[in-house]
């Protein structure tokens, strides 16, 4: 097995272009897991740490552009992305624990394409594309785009993701993302949701946004469920509806993890609680 | 012996809290476990496990596996021709290394001995067996059935009634008077029926050893082991060696709670290394250990018990069905033995069921049998205390065993601390504080026999005057503190001035497994023991200088003097003295003791939780917790407040969200600690032990027991406070959100 660290992401794209067994290595918390309980064998692995701008995090068009290798710990000591997007941000500080939050990469939690990706909902409820490198150049994909199914991602040979970008947001926007885990640390998602809200000066909600993981082949979007939000100030009747859209979204398995019934069950609860949370926030309340 | 019998006196290191020995090894990483011990020329063994339930094993062809370039050996079970002579050892080697069926998902059928890991994986994957896949069974109430697929044929004992499957084993029943009287005098009958899952100990450090066998038939072996003579008889019975000829050393040991109690790696590595003429170094990944170790039975539990309307105990009666895995294990009298202990009953009827089926043979887990039957009787008192309107700790003190009380199992209880531990829950403050909304307060009691057994111990007197302990058994709780603290208390010495090592198997006699929760009671009386005998020879020697009898020198403060005006005026001499001058007096200095321990006291507790639930998840957090046990004495609180704390947490994994999960396939689906949900420290609230002292009549010391009672009540105590919360009574284990959710919802 080789092990490269391009500094460019030509060199990198090439490698990934030469060897179809390669794989990128952002933070590593998955792959390395998988190397070491012999699930895969890459003949290489290739290590985007180095290349220029792949840690950053900036101000772009009024959003925000954060590094494929930009560590979750990073985007949680990051005050302005905290403001913009507080859900987005907790979502990926749920990923593991303190060791692992000092590696791990929200493209990679996206990337490594499991249903119950922490950090993905959060991006799909705030509309979120990642800009792909490949060889032939760059293109930007919605990231609802990027999971295919368990471990499959979209992107095609010699590509890989450099950045994540979160539009910029009007005022009274916020979001949140909330799971649910046996546990209080450690585990991984038997439901997650993410809500998205922008209120119009009244306080009724004005765009909306859910997002389910956990309960799918892959992240949902789900429109009817953000439907119920709108032009509601999130009273008792709408979080009921929305708790119900969700609920009727979800389409989960009976696994070890949880039953079909819990987990349609838990969609609804997490969809009012995390909507209730966003419109707090949004409202410019603490919560 | 008169000896033998608890003294009340006063102590000078017993019950402090020094620093442990091996505390300064083991946060340095100084400390060698199982997996860190190399020979020059080591290869590494790996095992090829079986990837069915339940199969037979029609073929294993390992010839090209065995061309390999780095193989340097193929074991199975062709290798292994000695038949060992009883039944119990022959099922380890059947649980080893496959014979003709392979009987659990993870039951090993080859292993490898490789220049490396990587070589031995590739030569894992070359070896070829053909299996002729059989129906399976892993729930216990469905291996009873007469139509259940069969694990063994003919092993069935005769205490078995006709109508049941092969696979039940043996049945027994313990009780007294006539339970039909009984109900009958009962103003309300409470009766329910119960399942818990298969858990598993849990210890950090998987399985691991290094064996070395040489041409000339001598052999040595470094394990991680709760008890290395078991493994020394176990493994030279399996290899047709004389026990002697192999030596087996202990490594230090990250956990066990039971499940080190067996041989697992070690006869392969053994095998292995015989035929490759080269040590082989075995360690056992995480997903083997929960495939292919020892968990726990499940099981399926019926109980009734009838009262009057003052809360009185007319009549109990219990079904204890567990499955033990492939393998017979007596967990199911265990229960049918310890469910009812903590109650003085007239009329009694439990009985216990064995059964195999396709999973792990279970190993011991901290009170083995035990936690299962006190959750499934102690929810239904707690049921008896609700439909009562009674507290549940009244309800439990008018039922409670005492000294003289004829116990569920046969014997009649000595002096026992169950009311005092009843007794001071209730005048502890959380039993009376108030509980906020969705919560829910539960409390249950618990009993462990413990136990004694084989147990030598040797005691030097150095030159310098100091101390040099040797036990063996593998120090798994502390046991190398209590021990140093029990030699110097009754040497009258400093407790630096003791050093004590676990001793291999070659250096004292036969020494029982560190289970049982034996060793600070046994080995601690032999230690006490040892130090006497040593105390009786420096007298002999400062006798001698004094030219007195040795009967007119009396021990007092690490020195002998003389025993009264009358035997002469000497002023005292140190042991320090003592032992400077012994090469002239004598010779060496040193003493032994060796017994079969009798007198373990057994030993109660009571548990209190408050527990929090979501209604709309159905997520429980445990919001208080409060251990009481009896210690008998408490030789170093810090390890026995560990102990109470330990044991409560892992119940509450237990209780909460710890299950083996197997597929329809048989095969296991949550062999890694991401999907088997041990609790995490933030989990948790501070556990609060309460240590009770209820001298033990069997120790010098008063010494009980103290590891396993622990784990008994908390399942039990959970399941009562979770239900007390929800508002449901929770009757099957564990109580994780889906489960519990669907119960809230159903009601
Ligand atoms: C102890 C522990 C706890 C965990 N807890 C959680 C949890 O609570 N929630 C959760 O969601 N996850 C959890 N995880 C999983 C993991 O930490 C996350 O998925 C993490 O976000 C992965 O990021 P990474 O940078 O480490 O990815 P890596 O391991 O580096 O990569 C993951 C996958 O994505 C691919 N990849 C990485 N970067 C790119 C890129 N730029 N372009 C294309 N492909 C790429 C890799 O080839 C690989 O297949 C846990 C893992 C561990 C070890």
């Amino acid at each position: 097995m080789k092990f490269e660290t391009p500094q460019t992401i030509e060199a990198a794209t090439a490698l990934l272009a030469a060897d179809a067994g390669a794989r990128v290595l952002a933070g590593g918390t998955d792959l390395l897991v998988r190397l070491r309980a012999g699930q895969i064998e890459p003949s290489a692995v290739i290590d985007i740490k180095r290349i220029k701008g792949m840690s950053d995090i900036t101000q772009e068009d009024g959003g925000w552009r954060i590094g494929a290798a930009v560590p979750c710990s990073v985007m949680g000591e990051h005050d302005g992305l905290k403001a913009a997007y507080p859900g987005v941000v907790e979502g990926a500080e749920l990923i593991g624990s303190t060791q692992v939050q000092g590696r791990c990469t929200m493209v990679g939690n996206l990337c490594n394409a499991g249903p119950a990706g922490d950090s993905v909902p959060a991006m799909v409820a705030a509309g979120a594309s990642v800009r792909i490198a490949g060889p032939e150049g760059t293109r930007d994909v919605p990231v609802i785009d990027i999971p295919l199914s368990p471990g499959k991602t979209s992107l095609a040979k010699g590509e890989f993701v450099t950045s994540v970008f979160l539009p910029a947001r009007p005022a009274r926007s916020s979001d949140a993302y909330l799971r649910f885990i046996p546990r209080t640390e450690m585990d991984i998602a038997v439901v997650g949701c993410a809500v998205n809200l922008s209120l119009n000066e009244d306080g009724t909600v004005k765009e909306a946004h859910v997002s389910l993981g956990a309960v799918a082949p892959k992240v949902l979007d789900v429109p009817e469920a953000a439907a119920a939000l709108i032009g509601s100030k999130c009273e008792d009747a709408a979080l009921e509806a929305l708790a119900t859209a969700a609920t009727a979204a979800a389409t989960p398995i009976d696994d070890k993890r949880g039953t079909v019934a819990f987990r349609k069950d838990v969609s609804g609860v997490l969809a009012r609680r995390a909507a209730k949370l966003a419109y707090t926030r949004a409202m410019g309340e603490k919560s | 012996m008169a000896k033998d019998e608890f003294t009340p006196r006063t102590f000078k290191v017993v019950g402090t809290r020094p620093p442990r020995p091996d505390g300064l090894d083991k946060v340095t990483g100084r400390a060698r476990y199982g997996a860190d011990m190399s020979a020059p020329g080591m290869l590494i063994g790996l095992c090829l496990r079986s990837p069915h339930a339940h199969a037979r094993i029609k073929s294993i062809d390992t010839s090209a596996a065995e061309a390999m370039k780095g193989v340097k050996a193929v074991v199975t079970r062709a290798d292994f021709t000695t038949t060992p002579e009883d039944q119990g050892t022959r099922d380890i080697l059947d649980n080893v290394m496959a014979g003709e069926k392979a009987l659990y998902d993870g039951h090993t059928v080859a292993a490898v001995a490789a220049t490396s890991r990587s070589v031995a994986r590739a030569a894992l994957k070359a070896i070829k067996v053909e299996y002729e896949v059989l129906p399976h069974v892993v729930d216990v109430d469905e291996a009873m059935k007469p139509d259940a697929p069969v694990l063994h044929e003919g092993r069935q004992q005769e205490s078995v009634p006709k109508g049941y499957s092969q696979n039940v084993l043996a049945r027994s029943q313990y009780g007294h008077g006539d339970i039909e009287a009984g109900f009958k005098k009962a103003d309300i009958i409470v009766e329910r029926s119960f399942t818990t899952a298969a858990t598993h100990q849990g210890y950090i450090e998987p399985h691991a050893c290094l064996a070395t066998m040489g041409n000339d038939g001598q052999g040595d072996l470094w394990c991680c082991t709760q008890g290395h003579y078991m493994v020394r008889n176990t493994c030279s019975a399996i290899l047709g060696m004389d026990a002697g000829r192999l030596k087996v050393t202990a490594s230090e040991i990250g956990g066990g709670f039971g499940g080190k109690t067996t041989v697992f790696l070690e006869p392969v590595a053994l095998m292995l290394s015989k035929k490759a003429g080269k040590p082989v170094k075995m360690t056992m990944s995480r997903d083997e250990v929960l495939r292919a170790s020892g968990p726990t039975a499940s099981t399926s539990i019926d109980i009734k018990i009838g009262m009057t309307k003052e809360g009185k105990i007319t009549a109990a009666q219990g079904e204890f069905r567990y499955q033990s895995g492939a393998f017979y294990a007596m967990n199911g009298a265990l229960g049918a033995m310890c469910g009812f202990a903590p109650y003085d009953l007239e009329n009694l009827q439990s009985v216990g069921w064995e059964v195999v089926t396709n999973r792990p043979k279970a190993a011991a887990y901290r009170a083995p049998g035990a936690p299962m039957a006190a959750f499934a009787v102690e929810s239904v008192m707690d049921e008896l205390a609700k439909e009562l309107d009674m507290d549940p700790i009244e309800l439990r003190l008018k039922n409670a065993a005492e000294e003289g009380t004829k116990s569920a199992y046969g014997p009649t209880y000595p002096a026992i601390g169950l009311k005092a531990t009843l007794e001071a829950a209730k005048a502890h403050p959380h039993w009376s504080a108030p509980l906020g909304k969705n919560q829910g307060r539960g409390l249950a009691c618990g009993f462990w026999f413990n136990f004694g057994g084989d147990t030598c111990v040797s005691l030097m007197i150095n030159p310098d005057g100091t101390v040099s302990l040797s036990e063996g058994n593998p120090d798994i709780g502390g046991s190398r503190a209590a021990m140093t603290m029990m030699a110097a208390e009754e040497l009258g010495i400093p407790y630096e001035h003791v050093r004590t090592v676990i001793a291999d198997t070659a250096t004292l006699g036969q020494n029982e497994v560190t289970d049982g929760s034996r060793v600070t009671f046994a080995v601690g009386l032999a230690t006490i023991k040892a130090a006497r005998h040593a105390i009786e020879i420096m007298k002999t020697r400062a006798a001698a200088t004094w030219g007195i009898e040795p009967d007119a020198v009396e021990w007092v403060d690490g020195a002998a003097q003389p025993a009264g005006p009358n035997a002469g005026k000497f002023p005292p001499m140190t042991l320090k003295e003592i032992a400077a001058i012994a090469s002239n007096t004598g010779g060496p200095i040193a003493g032994h003791h060796e017994v079969n321990a009798e007198g373990a006291g057994v030993s109660f507790g009571t548990h209190i939780a408050d527990t929090e639930v979501d209604p709309e998840t159905g997520a429980v957090k445990v919001v208080r917790y409060t251990v009481f046990q009896d210690a008998g004495k408490a030789v170093h609180p810090d390890y026995v407040e560990g102990q109470l704390q330990g044991g409560a947490v892992q119940g509450i994994g237990w209780a909460l969200n710890e299950e083996y999960i197997y597929g329809k396939d048989g095969t296991l689906q949550n062999a890694g600690y991401l999907d088997y949900r041990i609790p995490v420290a933030s989990d948790l609230p501070m556990i609060e032990p309460v240590i009770l002292e209820i001298p033990n009549p069997g120790h010098p010391y008063g010494v009980r027991g103290v590891g396993e009672t622990g784990i008994v009540p908390p399942l039990a105590t959970l399941a009562n406070a979770v239900s007390r919360a929800a508002g449901v009574r929770m009757t099957s284990l564990p109580m994780s959100p889906p489960k519990l959710l669907a119960a809230i919802k159903a009601s």
